[in-house]
């Protein structure tokens, strides 16, 4: 084993070209594990723990940029407006052991469906930019997950920072853990209302080969949001909609039986989650909206 | 060669203490275990020393057709690679009390994990690849996996050619000790029930966790014997297993006891210790073996998972009438401790009630799973369980207060158990009941707060899953009995070494004994009962080892009565002998000498009118005083094999508690809000440890009800998740607060009166969080750990 | 290969460093420095929490070779490291301040322990000891330096927080309860000294 210490990211994608085997190392919170316990033993390991600019992130107008190494526990304490979905998933991480060292960029390198800021992510809009000696590009988060423990990056990319979309309506996370702290999700679900474009976005974990988006679930609210004009009366969504809705999470789901879970359950629970992130961000946002009403 | 660094050292209490018994006095270890200094096996570091692998199988039952080491005995830095075919002697079996574990596989491997060749090399990485060099070829057999298979007409046998001394009586030869238990007429008593409640319960395979792993470092010495430092829970137990392997005499294995990691029974039986000793023998250098966290999960046994058939009758007045019992626990591939679970298991299946007519049998299995034994609370606990929700299930159909119900069935002091056994010490079962209940309740909904819902008051947790949707409280109770001590006609004794000098114009007392200091606090409360006893202040521990008697197992609930009492009757015997110095020096000074009762009290010689008639360090210049003797509890009897009578017990331990939970009903996740307890003690030796160990079982009963269990394929009978990833044990956020109300009724057989305390708490933890679960969600839970899936009906596979 | 980096304020250099190796291991095994505990090396138990640059991780998860140029702080290190941060006013003995009896929720008494007479320790170890937080142990570096540093941030923490912070130590003898006890007594303690 070789043990790369690149000093920029410009000689980090220089090693990564030469040693396209190379392993990313940078929280080291799945890496590690794996040497640890023998079930891994890369032929190199590339440290980005020297490159600072990964550990940082800028606000933009739109959209924040992330760098792929910004701890979760920067996310939890200095992004909860911008990314408020995010920020909760971070929250959910392991522990606070954990959450110091792991980002984002790990989650989505090691693209584990049960990755905790995946569901996150989708339901938020991201983007994931990536790069190589060969130059740099952008995937959307819903291209980026291409199977079990599989991402759409070349052998010879790094993945840089994740662009996510600012809020601009609540959002919500949730996860089941057969523990209150410190568990790795049985299943997940993102939500992130965007009322500038009048659409709903989901995300889910750990209930599919990969991250997936309830889609048909989306189509259907989005539709029925539309119909009821609820995004300008503001009313509560009936519940034979949010009942629908979570059905169609709950279908959009295809799960496993494992140690953590059965398939049944993870249905199940992505349905009732699903349910009660809906009444949450809806109610933040029918919150939200009478605030606004009554200022004007 | 040089002591190794972490070698244990001895430990001084202070010259202010004043802690006699009945005092919370503070760890004598303690500013060694927060400054990091505290050297636990792991720790253990010698010059040159390499470091020890072991390769497990990969499967659970398999014909071994060969083993090739070749390949990583050229590895470079490798020194040793040993097989079965390398044991030097006949001896290559051990276990503790049926000879039937190997050393290392030969032929054949019974269960996922099981050890087959040992490296030692100079890193332990390259140990790791050179063992992961060694080719070994397993012929795949059928594997037993539970009572139909392994007791089936064409059952393959797990062990053949049984000579064990239970091979005898038992039914089949895949069963490990069966123990009938008969008393009355069942029969009859059943004629007399208006109410019938059965029950079927499943209790899963849980995992002791000790947090420090494995580990150990065997040193050889010039004489051709070998050092060993370990972390155990009976050097002599160890000892007796290891010496006839190495072909040693007993004094050639000298064995130290290393910093201890916890152990709740997962280090009663032998881990890395002989294959340590083994490496180091044939290298010639000191050898270290550390587990890791998954080497652990097959390194140790577990607790038996259990199947349990319960009926139970009561009469409309609320009388319990009889009780038919059969328990069949899975002892897995290797014998361990399953007989004396088995006898504990059959003779507490009543629990702590009054039971005139029962019909009992309890068996353990052999089969090809992880083999299974001591674990705190040894087969009491899936009694517990059973009969607890048997309790809550007859006060429903009675229509009576579950509290009540139990109450009005319950032992007290005089009660005979179903082996005819007399209760002959207080029996407060009613009483601690009484007092669980009386507690005040915790507040509802502790979550919402002015900023909304707090989610880590809720269930989920961090996870965010409920806000209060779905939210439902439960309040559930239950009562255990447990057995203090070794039973069933064992010889359980203790030795403590007590010394008694001058130094620098001080009497210090040291204490030396063979005691598994786990973390209970056993070394705490010897220089308590020293200070009681012997009137010094200053009190030396010295390190634990074989150098001395043996103090029995760190198991049991029963070193603060067996090796406490050792210390205890140890100081007795010196202090007659420091009185005799006194009256040859002092004497003829004054008559009280020869004609009061003396006492030595803070430091003096005083008569029992409180008259001072010597300074103790006078009495002692010039001379010092020691004695080591051996002190047992009262003898107990085997338990007859066909009927189950004998008085197999020597002392009870009792504890209740109270579980409230709050359960998301929808998604099947539980928040225990608060585990209320109330425990016989006898009398607290030192409160502050008592409340550590109450608190520390419960949480250890609460995790089996809503996390812990060791998964096993039952296709395959490999484990499934070997990791704490996987194996969940409560977080401090998972942990509610556990307020302890301590009764104190003295045994009057046990020195100052004290109960066996570290057992009782794990028992009614469990089955009262399930009550408590029953009472949320209104289903009838007949396993633990119950689970989402149990909570919300999806438990079966969608295919 | 060679690491350097600085432990509990010295510089420290490390040769032949297997590149697998954590920096638990490196630790333990090469600097003679034990403390930090090594129960799951898989990031679920903390026993082996030590501050990186002041920041709590579990140093099984960090490979040895990404602590070059960088600060360790062990448990070996946590009694200078509280008493240099103490300095200037303040209590870093904890032998000052709220009495047992006064702390929240306080209900066994303990005497003193002289067996670690002329041990200087910080406010969070000597609650520990007296509140009856360690019993075999293993668990104890790893919740010192988590827990010292959790009051570091929030010297007034509600029982939550408590929980919440030490969410990622797990131990197996306690049931937590006494534990809690410490953290409050430290707290207690801490906020009388300044």
């Amino acid at each position: 084993m070789d043990f790369l210490r690149p000093a920029s990211w410009e000689e980090a994608l220089a090693a990564k070209a030469e040693h396209p085997t190379a392993v990313p190392i940078a929280g080291g919170t799945d890496v590690m594990v794996e040497i640890n316990f023998d079930h891994r033993r890369p032929e190199y390991l590339l440290d980005l723990n020297r490159i600072g600019d990964l550990s940082e992130w800028e606000v933009g107008e739109d959209s924040v940029r992330l760098g792929a190494s910004v701890p979760y526990t920067k996310i939890m304490e200095n992004l909860r407006g911008e990314l408020p979905g995010l920020a909760l998933a971070s929250h959910t991480v392991a522990s606070p052991q954990i959450r110091n060292r792991g980002g984002v960029g790990g989650n989505l390198g090691t693209a584990s469906p049960a990755g905790d800021a995946h569901p996150a992510l989708l339901a938020a809009g991201a983007e994931v930019e990536v790069e190589s000696v060969r130059g740099s590009r952008r995937i959307p988060i819903d291209a980026f997950y291409t199977g079990v423990k599989r991402n759409a990056l070349a052998a010879d990319e790094l993945i840089r920072a994740v662009h996510v979309k600012k809020a601009d309506g609540p959002q919500q996370f949730s996860k089941v853990g057969t523990r209150n702290a410190m568990v790795i999700a049985v299943c997940a679900f993102g939500l992130a209302l965007h009322p500038e474009t009048r659409t709903v976005r989901t995300g889910i974990g750990s209930a599919a080969p990969t991250p997936v988006r309830a889609k048909a679930a989306e189509e259907f609210l989005n539709a029925a949001l539309e119909e009821g004009g609820f995004w300008d009366n503001g009313q509560i969504i009936t519940p034979s909609v949010a009942k629908q809705f979570a059905d169609l999470c709950s279908a959009a789901c295809n799960p496993i039986d494992d140690v953590r879970g059965t398939a049944s359950y993870r249905r199940h629970a992505v349905g009732v989650m699903a349910r009660r992130t809906l009444t949450w961000t809806w109610e933040s946002y029918r919150g939200t909206r009478r605030l606004t009403e009554g200022a004007a | 060669m040089a002591s190794p660094s972490g070698t244990p050292t001895k430990i001084t209490q202070g010259s202010q203490t004043k802690g006699g018994i009945g005092e919370s006095t503070l760890r004598p270890d303690g500013t060694l275990k927060v400054t990091g200094e505290f050297a636990y096996s792991s720790d253990m570091w010698h010059e040159d020393m390499l470091w020890g692998q072991i390769l497990r199988s990969t499967v659970a039952h398999a014909e071994i057709v060969s083993i090739d080491t070749g390949e990583a005995l050229a590895m470079p830095g490798v020194y040793a690679v040993l097989t079965y075919d390398d044991l030097p002697t006949d001896v290559k079996n051990y276990g503790l009390e049926i000879q039937d574990t190997p050393v290392l596989a030969h032929g054949k491997v019974r269960h996922h994990g099981e050890p087959v060749a040992l490296v030692a090399a100079d890193h332990p990485e390259t140990a790791r690849r050179a063992a992961a060099k060694i080719k070994v070829d397993y012929r795949e057999l059928p594997v037993i996996t539970d009572e139909a298979s392994a007791t089936a007409p064409d059952a393959l046998l797990v062990h053949e050619n049984r000579d064990d001394h239970h091979a005898g009586h038992v039914p089949h030869p895949n069963i490990v000790h069966r123990q009938p238990i008969v008393r009355g007429d069942v029969t009859a008593a059943r004629e007399r029930a208006d109410v019938i409640v059965e029950g079927e319960y499943t209790f899963g395979m849980q995992d002791q966790a000790f947090l420090g792993p494995e580990s150990g470092l065997a040193v050889p010495e010039e004489d051709g014997g070998v050092h060993l430092y370990i972390a155990t829970q009976w050097l002599h137990s160890d000892l007796r297993q290891i010496a006839p392997v190495l072909g040693l005499p007993e004094d050639k294995v000298r064995m130290t006891l290393s910093g201890v990691g916890g152990a709740f029974g997962g280090r009663e039986d032998l881990s890395m210790q002989i294959h340590a000793c083994l490496l180091a023998l044939r290298t010639g250098k000191p050898v270290k073996i550390v587990y890791n966290r998954f080497e652990s999960f097959f390194g140790h046994v577990h607790r038996h998972p259990a199947k349990l058939y319960y009926e139970h009758g009561a009469t409309k007045d609320g009388k319990l009438t009889h009780l038919k019992a059969r328990i069949v626990l899975d002892g897995g591939a290797y014998a361990s401790a399953s007989p004396a679970v088995v006898g504990n298991a059959s003779s507490l299946s009543v629990g702590p009630y009054v039971v005139e007519d029962v019909d009992i049998e309890a068996i353990a299995l052999y089969t090809n799973n992880p083999p299974c034994g001591a674990m705190r609370g040894f087969g009491a606990v899936q009694a517990c369980f059973a009969y607890e929700a048997q309790m809550d299930k007859l006060a429903v159909k009675l229509g009576m207060d579950p509290v009540e119900f139990r109450r009005l069935n319950a032992m007290e002091q005089g009660t005979l158990l179903p082996t005819g056994q007399p209760v002959d010490s207080p029996a407060p079962v009613a009483e601690l009941l009484r007092r669980v209940k009386a507690m005040p309740m915790p507040p509802e909904r502790q979550w919402e707060s002015s900023e909304g819902a707090d989610v880590r008051q809720l269930p989920g947790g961090l996870s965010n899953t409920t806000h209060g949707e779905g939210v439902v409280r439960g309040v559930g109770y239950a009562v255990g009995i447990k057995n203090v001590g070794f039973s069933e006609g064992f010889d359980d004794y203790s030795t403590a070494k007590v010394r008694m000098e001058v130094l620098n114009g001080e009497p210090v007392a040291t204490v030396h004994t063979a005691m598994a200091e786990v973390g209970q606090g056993g070394v705490t409360v010897h220089a308590q009962i020293a200070r009681t006893e012997l009137g010094v202040t200053q009190v030396t521990i010295h390190p634990a080892d074989t150098q001395v008697g043996s103090a029995g197992s760190t198991s049991a609930s029963r070193q603060t009565y067996v090796t406490g009492g050792a210390v205890k009757n140890s100081c007795e015997l010196v202090r007659e002998k420091v009185l005799e110095i006194g009256r040859r020096k002092f004497g003829s000074y004054h008559p009280a000498w020869a004609t009061a009762e003396l006492l030595l009290e803070g430091g003096k010689v005083v008569t029992d009118g409180g008259e001072v008639l010597s300074d103790l360090a006078d009495v002692l210049e010039g001379e010092a005083v020691e004695v080591e003797a051996e002190w047992r509890h009262r003898p107990t009897e085997p338990f007859d094999l066909r009927t189950g009578q004998g008085n197999g017990h020597v002392q009870y331990s009792f504890a209740a508690h109270r579980a409230v939970v709050e359960v998301d009903t929808e998604l099947g996740l539980v928040k225990v809000i608060e585990l209320a307890c109330a425990q016989d003690v006898g009398k607290a030796l030192n409160p502050l440890s008592v409340l550590g160990q109450i608190q520390g079982g419960t949480t250890q009963g609460l995790g089996v009800a809503v996390m812990e269990e060791i998964v096993v394929d039952p296709k395959t009978a490999k484990v499934k998740n070997p990791s704490f990833t996987d194996y969940l044990i409560p977080t401090i956020l998972d942990t509610p607060t556990i307020p302890v109300d301590v009764l104190e009724l003295a045994d009057e057989h046990a020195p100052y009166g004290l109960r066996g305390i570290g057992e009782a708490p794990t028992l009614s933890s469990t089955p009262a969080v399930l009550a408590a679960i029953r009472n949320a969600t209104g289903l009838e839970l007949n396993r633990t750990p119950v689970r989402p899936e149990h909570l919300t009906g999806t438990q079966l596979s969608e295919g | 290969m060679r690491v350097n980096f600085t432990v509990n304020g010295r510089p420290q250099e490390a040769d032949d460093v297997w590149e697998g190796e954590s920096l638990l291991y490196v630790l333990r095994e090469r600097m003679g420095l034990p403390g930090s505990k090594n129960a799951c090396e898989q990031g679920e138990c903390g026993s082996c929490t030590v501050r990186l640059d002041g920041v709590p991780v579990c140093s099984c998860l960090v490979a040895a070779g990404q602590v070059e140029g960088r600060e360790v702080v062990t448990v070996e290190g946590l009694a200078d490291f509280a008493k240099q941060r103490a300095e200037g006013g303040g209590c870093a003995s904890g032998a000052c301040g709220t009495t047992l009896q006064n702390a929240q929720q306080w209900e066994a008494k303990g005497t003193d322990s002289h067996t670690g007479e002329g041990t200087e320790l910080s406010t969070i170890q000597q609650a520990f000891i007296d509140a009856g937080a360690v019993q075999c142990g293993f668990c104890t570096p790893g919740l010192l330096v988590a827990a010292d540093e959790m009051l570091e941030r929030n010297p007034t923490p509600s029982d939550a927080d408590i929980r919440e912070a030490l969410s990622g130590n797990l131990c197996r003898c306690t049931g937590y309860e006494k534990i809690m006890d410490a953290v409050r007594l430290a707290a207690a303690r801490q906020s009388e000294a300044v």
